[in-house]
């Protein structure tokens, strides 16, 4: 039984963390093959071989596959197919955009957003906002998963895979790429980060939210957001956490200005400790909360930016 | 061009949701329903490519339960043209997969030949996240998923994605499936007079069968569980009592 893993690549780079963390979760499947598909994508792969429990990687480099465009990607998939009973990911963006393509493609369902592996066609996934968690078993000949990293430790690194290189398949030429637009941050990426700091509405406005840049920066910590503040602007779209957004479980949450809406728990209940700065001692956010405290942020956050050392 | 959007009837997101006793699924029995929110942008946004004369007709179509046609005059009350319900399920319990809607969704637009078609992003109660990009594999059309912002640009569209990075701007070729995101555009809530109207815009009923698509599911629910309760903490008095808590956690 064998895997086909489609490694998560960004302008030529692997992001080791997504990669080996879908790695660790497709292990118990079978013989995990990595793909690197890129534009450039070679070094990527040989990033890849070396991830743990790792059994052979696929390189394919084309210009087709640069932006990661749903219909090449998915179409180069679909070719490899017949070797792999399984094909899965990471829960990424890229991922969750080309997946449900590639099962359509094989005729058979996506089980998207697994956060655990019963056996090689049965899954565990969260489902209405993590409100219930659903297990399921796949009839279907091959099985197309995504992979919810958040659930899932990174397997290590010190593996020596096999790199082959492969060619792309037909661009059907449906889509172009037009422009990116990257927020440029020196600030550890949400997803993987030990610490995250998040604001929410209750920082009232995108000046204000310097306050939660502070307090990440002197944490080291990713900074995320609640969707209200992301759709009045104080936040970029990319920092949403939630059950629409991005799901982490840092070691430690910082929730400031956040009311606590199941939308958002959704994306950060998982993690270790969680702390909740409001004014609101009703707020659902503490329900969740190791540690609560009651308090305007406007005074707190800067105190305890200040404080800790 | 005509515009299809599909629409699905689902727990309102304000509703806390009950896992049922037996472990067989979510009680979905006399709670609130709404549409999919996701859908409602999808709508919002036909409407306005509509109203911008981009588009002539939005017709919207949603696979499910009877009960799925309040729904549809939902969106035939925000603007929607005309309604298509496939009548896929008696139980409001039974959920039709995304493959099997999709599979739907492709003779449908066979039938009406739209130029477009504007799903949600995601239904918020099962959260797969798929039925778009299924579609869009099923009939070969390009695909642009979680779009927030759509132009129209002649035989093409440049359609901005929320991405993990920030946002791609991509040029799909028409006809094209794209998939709404949160912040594709505030949806209009329905007046009472159009709330009216509605009532007669024309809504077809049809099954499955009619279109020869077989819905049996490829996924069986083994079960459904409660997520393990986290338990509540401590309210902590001041600032300098946090940061000593953290330090005793060791998470600072
Ligand atoms: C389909 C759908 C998907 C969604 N997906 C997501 C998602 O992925 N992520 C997400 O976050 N939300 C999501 N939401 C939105 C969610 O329902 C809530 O609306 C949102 O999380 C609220 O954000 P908030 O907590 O920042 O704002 P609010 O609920 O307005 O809370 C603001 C909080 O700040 C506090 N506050 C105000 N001033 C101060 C002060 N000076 N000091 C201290 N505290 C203060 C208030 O007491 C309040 O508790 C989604 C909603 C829908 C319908
Ligand atoms: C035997 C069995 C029993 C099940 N029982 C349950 C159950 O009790 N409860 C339960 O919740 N799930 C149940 N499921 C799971 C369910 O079938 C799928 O997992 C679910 O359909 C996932 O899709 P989604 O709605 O999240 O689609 P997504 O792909 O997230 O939806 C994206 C978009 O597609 C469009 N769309 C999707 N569905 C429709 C539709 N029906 N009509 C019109 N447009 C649509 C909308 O535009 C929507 O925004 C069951 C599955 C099986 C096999």
């Amino acid at each position: 039984m064998s895997v086909l893993l489609l490694a998560e690549i960004t302008a030529g780079e692997l992001s080791l963390d997504a990669t080996a963390k879908a790695v660790s979760a497709a292990q118990s499947l079978g013989d995990v093959t990595i793909l690197a598909a890129g534009e450039t994508a070679a070094a990527a792969g040989d990033a890849a071989a070396k991830i743990d429990g790792v059994s052979k990687v696929l390189v394919a480099e084309d210009a087709s596959l640069g932006h990661r465009l749903a219909e090449p990607t998915a179409a180069l998939i679909a070719s490899l197919a017949s070797d792999y009973e399984h094909i899965v990911a990471p829960a990424t963006t890229d991922a969750k955009n080309i997946l449900p393509r590639v099962a359509a493609l094989l005729d058979v369902m996506i089980i998207s957003d697994a956060t655990a592996v019963v056996d090689g066609a049965t899954f565990e996934r969260p489902i209405y906002a993590g409100n219930a968690i659903q297990t399921v078993k796949s009839s279907d000949a091959k099985k197309v998963v995504t992979f919810r990293t958040a659930n899932f430790d990174a397997a290590g690194e010190g593996g020596t895979a096999a790199v082959e290189t492969i060619s792309a398949a037909d661009n059907p030429g449906l889509s172009e790429w037009v422009e990116d637009k990257v927020a440029e941050s020196d600030r550890p990426e949400l997803t993987s980060a030990g610490i995250v700091v998040s604001g929410g509405r209750g920082v009232g406005s995108e000046e204000d939210f310097a306050l939660i840049e502070k307090l990440a920066d002197k944490l080291g910590a990713a900074v995320g957001a609640s969707r209200a503040a992301v759709d009045s602007g104080y936040a970029a779209n990319d920092l949403q956490v939630g059950q629409t957004g991005k799901v982490v479980a840092p070691d430690l949450y910082v929730a400031v200005g956040i009311s606590g809406a199941i939308q958002h728990l959704a994306g950060m209940k998982d993690s270790k400790v969680i702390v909740a700065i409001n004014k609101d001692e009703e707020a659902p956010i503490f329900q969740v909360a190791d540690y609560g405290l009651v308090a305007d942020l406007f005074q707190a956050v800067p105190e305890l930016t200040d404080k800790l050392g | 061009m005509k515009v299809l959007v599909p629409v699905k009837r689902v727990i309102d997101y304000n509703v806390k949701v009950r896992v049922k006793a037996d472990g067989s699924g979510v009680d979905l029995a006399n709670v609130k329903m709404s549409m999919n929110p996701f859908d409602e942008i999808a709508v919002e946004e036909a409407i306005r490519l509509k109203e911008a004369g981009k588009a002539d007709e939005v017709v919207a179509v949603s696979i499910g339960v009877k009960q799925s046609q309040e729904t549809l005059r939902t969106a035939l009350a925000m603007g929607a043209d005309r309604a298509i319900l496939i009548n896929a399920a008696d139980d409001v319990h039974t959920d039709i997969e995304p493959l099997a809607v999709a599979k739907l969704l492709a003779k449908v637009v066979e039938e009406e030949q739209p130029g477009l078609v504007i799903t949600g992003k995601q239904a918020i109660d099962n959260d797969m996240n798929a039925t778009g990009q299924m579609l869009s594999a099923i009939l070969g059309w390009s695909q642009a998923a979680f779009a927030s912002e759509i132009d129209i640009e002649g035989d093409s569209a440049k359609v901005t994605r929320e991405v993990d990075g920030g946002l791609q701007t991509i040029s799909v070729k028409m006809p094209a499936i794209v998939t709404a995101d949160l912040r594709l555009n505030e949806p209009r809530y329905a007046s009472l007079p159009n709330i009216m109207k509605a009532k007669k815009k024309p809504l077809d009923e049809k099954t499955p069968a009619d279109y020869g698509v077989d819905v049996t599911p490829r996924l069986e629910v083994v079960k459904t569980e409660e997520p393990a309760e986290r338990s509540a903490g401590i309210k902590v008095g001041s600032v300098d009592e946090l940061i000593e808590k953290l330090k005793e956690a060791g998470a600072v």
